[in-house]
């Protein structure tokens, strides 16, 4: 399972990377999305993985009596989700804008001359 | 797009999801749920009814702006977390009644936050989106 | 010692946007609540400042958890003194932007998103929870974002589309970071950490986790070589957002840097090597784009990068002097970069625009306004009794016990060139004879009196505090000392958080 959730947070970086690294608008943005979600799976990684034991404390109990896995991560990724979605949004709007100036996919043809600065 | 399958399907979805979006808010605080899945559920259920009937109709049957709801889930979020302040706790803390009302359960002022984080959500995904939408118009 | 007035800045803030988006496309009440929000914070700073500086450092648990395991609020010096900063140019800005920016800006929500991204700020200064400072990081950016867009015109989007990519990527580094730091130790809260990163035994990791907060927070205040974003976007968007950006913006990310390096990473010898490799580049970099820029947004807009590094190569020598130094040098650069933007806006009104070439004249034509900027400009340039005189010598003190020669140089040079252009802006701005269009472009003498006055108190006030700061110096070595000691030992810090 680890082996695994690792191998997929490679790939997710890799892949994140080789999309930011492009010139188009749209590669960019899920270039910023993937990278966002290696992230997340890092943390969840991060927390002990274990398999059907949720940090519940049976109600007749104090304590925590056997192995659970640890909630914090996924408060985190949670957190983390939501931030991103906010982002993504946002980014979806500006490139959007973006487009309708200048027509184009290439981030190239956004360069200004410092000329034509006010 | 008009498409009458759609449509048909929509005007039953739509009061479902919206059903299914309240449920989802109030058995957050112990149970899968909560104000950020809930509002996402019924931000769906507008975005289903804005793709079916177009989004002036939908504008039209929310009666307030998505900006207001914003405002409203901001307000009442920010004053349930500001309340426990004057019973002498630090901002944030949980306060319940002793007392667990029919159908929700116990009540606390984090029921509240929840509800203002569901209005904050349903605000913000369809302020975009109905941005984008009209836009391209 | 637990406290609950911790929060009130970040609340006061919350409450006038929620207050502003209430009254939404109403532009006047939307600069009046703006204004009285904004005094309303600058009072409940002082008023924590003065208690924190007389009084032991202050905690809140948030919803009453205790402190390693729920979110800590916590007010020491050093936080208070930012949140201080952050209200002063807060109340300034909020009084310029009432004329300054445009009534579509306002429109379109301008005044709410400046009290979001001011509520982002104090939160980020006063939380003592690493993933919590992530929280209000975000809360800044996606505020900034908005400002930096609100208007759309393309050298703007184009502003944007840099600033965008390269923040959300900073955050990603920054949440890698406390991914890894929270696997290896087990906990977010900063004191915490600081006790339980010591017993890490594999001291690469901890090494290497540093090294993602470098870049992440590296990349947020623009240093040396992820700088690229800061000098191609704070030239777009109108100059009240310019000025919080150039303000405090940056500097939020060198809180993190004082913050994560005196508490969890203490640096050894190869960070502090790079780190100073860092500030001097930063340093020299910054100084060079400066003089071959002819805009007068573009010219600050590399002299923050210029200034940061002197923060940074302070923060690499890692002495208490050091400390004292850029303590200081913080307190009046966050101060005289949000002014010099605000002037820049003031002159592009004089003369409808900021490229050195179309100015001239100002001095002949409004001498009191120029008098008053030439004691900005000066400050900044450190002529001796102004405030960018002080910290400079500590900092040179500090390189010179250390026989950091090579940081030495790097101030001498960067306050020449510092020097060199401010004499330039001086001589092309306000003394060489004006265009003969000038007097067709210029806004403001039309203005009614009211109007003149709400742009020009902003600036004469954080002039008055650049002034201030210089001329009472010993006040805040003072408060610089004991900030500095607060860094270099900060069992008290831990003390007060992790009380039982």
């Amino acid at each position: 399972m680890e082996l695994l959730l690792v191998i997929t947070m490679g790939c997710l970086y890799a892949a994140g990377v080789y999309l930011i690294l492009k010139r188009s608008m749209v590669r960019l943005l899920l270039g910023i999305i993937l990278l966002g979600n290696g992230t997340n799976i890092l943390i969840f990684l991060l927390g002990n993985i274990v398999k059907g034991h949720p940090p519940v404390i049976a109600g007749e109990l104090q304590s925590l009596t056997d192995v659970y896995s640890d909630p914090i991560p996924q408060a985190l990724i949670l957190t983390a989700i939501v931030i991103s979605f906010g982002l993504t949004s946002f980014a979806i709007v500006l490139l959007k804008r973006v487009y309708a100036i200048i027509q184009t996919d290439d981030l190239d043809n956004l360069n200004t001359p410092e000329e034509e600065d006010i | 797009m008009k498409s009458v399958i759609l449509q048909t399907a929509t005007r039953y979805m739509h009061p479902i999801l919206l059903l299914f979006s309240v449920f989802l808010l109030l058995r957050g605080h112990y149970l899968p749920g909560g104000g950020f899945v809930g509002g996402l559920v019924a931000s769906i259920a507008f975005v289903l009814h804005s793709i079916a009937y177009g989004t002036q109709q939908t504008l039209k049957i929310l009666h307030f702006n998505p900006l207001s709801f914003i405002t409203a889930g901001l307000a009442l979020a920010t004053l349930s977390m500001f309340l426990p302040v004057f019973f002498g706790y630090p901002v944030m803390t949980g306060l319940w009644l002793n007392q667990p009302f029919p159908v929700v359960g116990l009540v606390g002022s984090s029921l509240f936050f929840d509800m203002g984080v569901y209005f904050v959500v349903v605000g913000v995904v369809l302020t975009i989106l109905f941005t984008i939408s009209l836009e391209s118009h | 010692m637990i406290s609950h007035i911790i929060i009130a800045p970040v609340l006061v803030h919350l409450f006038t946007a929620i207050v502003l988006l209430a009254f939404w496309e109403k532009i006047l009440a939307h600069r009046i609540i703006s204004i009285v929000g904004s005094l309303l914070g600058l009072i409940i700073s002082v008023r924590l400042f003065t208690r924190v500086l007389n009084g032991p450092i202050l905690t809140m648990n948030a919803a009453n958890w205790d402190a390693p395991f729920g979110i800590v609020f916590v007010g020491d010096l050093m936080s208070t003194t930012f949140v201080l900063l952050t209200s002063i140019v807060a109340l300034a800005v909020s009084i310029y932007s009432a004329t300054g920016v445009s009534k579509g800006r306002i429109r379109y929500g301008y005044f709410p998103i400046f009290h979001f991204l001011i509520l982002g700020l104090n939160g980020a200064f006063l939380t003592g929870d690493i993933f919590n400072l992530y929280v209000w990081f975000e809360v800044i950016i996606i505020s900034s974002f908005v400002l930096l867009t609100i208007g759309g015109r393309k050298p703007q989007l184009e502003g944007a589309v840099k600033y965008m990519t390269l923040n959300i990527l900073a955050s990603t580094f920054f949440l890698t970071g406390i991914a890894i730091l929270y696997g290896i130790t087990g906990t977010l809260n900063i004191a915490d950490l600081s006790q339980k990163i010591l017993l890490v035994e594999k001291r690469a990791i901890v090494n290497m986790t540093a090294m993602f907060f470098v870049i992440g927070f590296g990349i947020k205040s623009a240093l040396f070589p992820l700088y690229f974003w800061l000098p191609s976007s704070y030239h777009t968007p109108p100059s009240a957002v310019a000025a919080v950006f150039g303000g405090l913006l940056t500097k939020v990310g060198i809180y993190g840097f004082l913050r994560v390096f005196t508490l969890i990473f203490i640096p050894d010898d190869f960070i502090q090597l790079l780190l100073m490799g860092i500030g001097v580049m930063t340093i020299i970099t910054g100084s060079f784009g400066a003089v071959i820029k002819n805009n007068l947004r573009r010219i600050f807009s590399y002299l923050i990068l210029c200034h940061l590094g002197f923060v940074i190569g302070g923060l690499a020598l890692f002495t208490e002097i050091a400390f004292i130094g850029l303590i200081f040098y913080l307190i009046h650069d966050i101060i005289i970069k949000s002014n010099l933007f605000l002037m820049a806006g003031l002159i592009r009104q004089l003369r409808g625009s900021m490229d050195l070439s179309r100015l001239g004249g100002i001095y002949g034509q409004y001498p009191k306004i120029s008098l008053m900027m030439a004691v900005v400009l000066f400050s900044l340039a450190g002529i001796p009794p102004l405030s960018g005189f002080w910290p400079k010598i500590y900092l040179f003190d500090a390189g010179y016990q250390s026989s950091n020669y090579f940081f030495i140089c790097g101030i001498i040079i960067g306050s020449f060139i510092t020097l060199y252009l401010m004499a330039k802006i001086w001589s092309e701005v306000f003394w060489k004879d004006p265009k003969e269009e000038a007097n067709s472009l210029d806004h403001f003498a039309p203005m009614p009196l009211f109007r003149k006055a709400l742009l020009v108190f902003p600036i004469a006030f954080l002039a008055g505090v650049t002034l201030m700061i210089g001329l009472n110096a010993e006040f805040i070595i003072q408060v610089a000392s004991k900030i500095a000691g607060e860094m270099a030992d900060p069992t008290p810090y831990i003390e007060a958080v992790l009380v039982k």
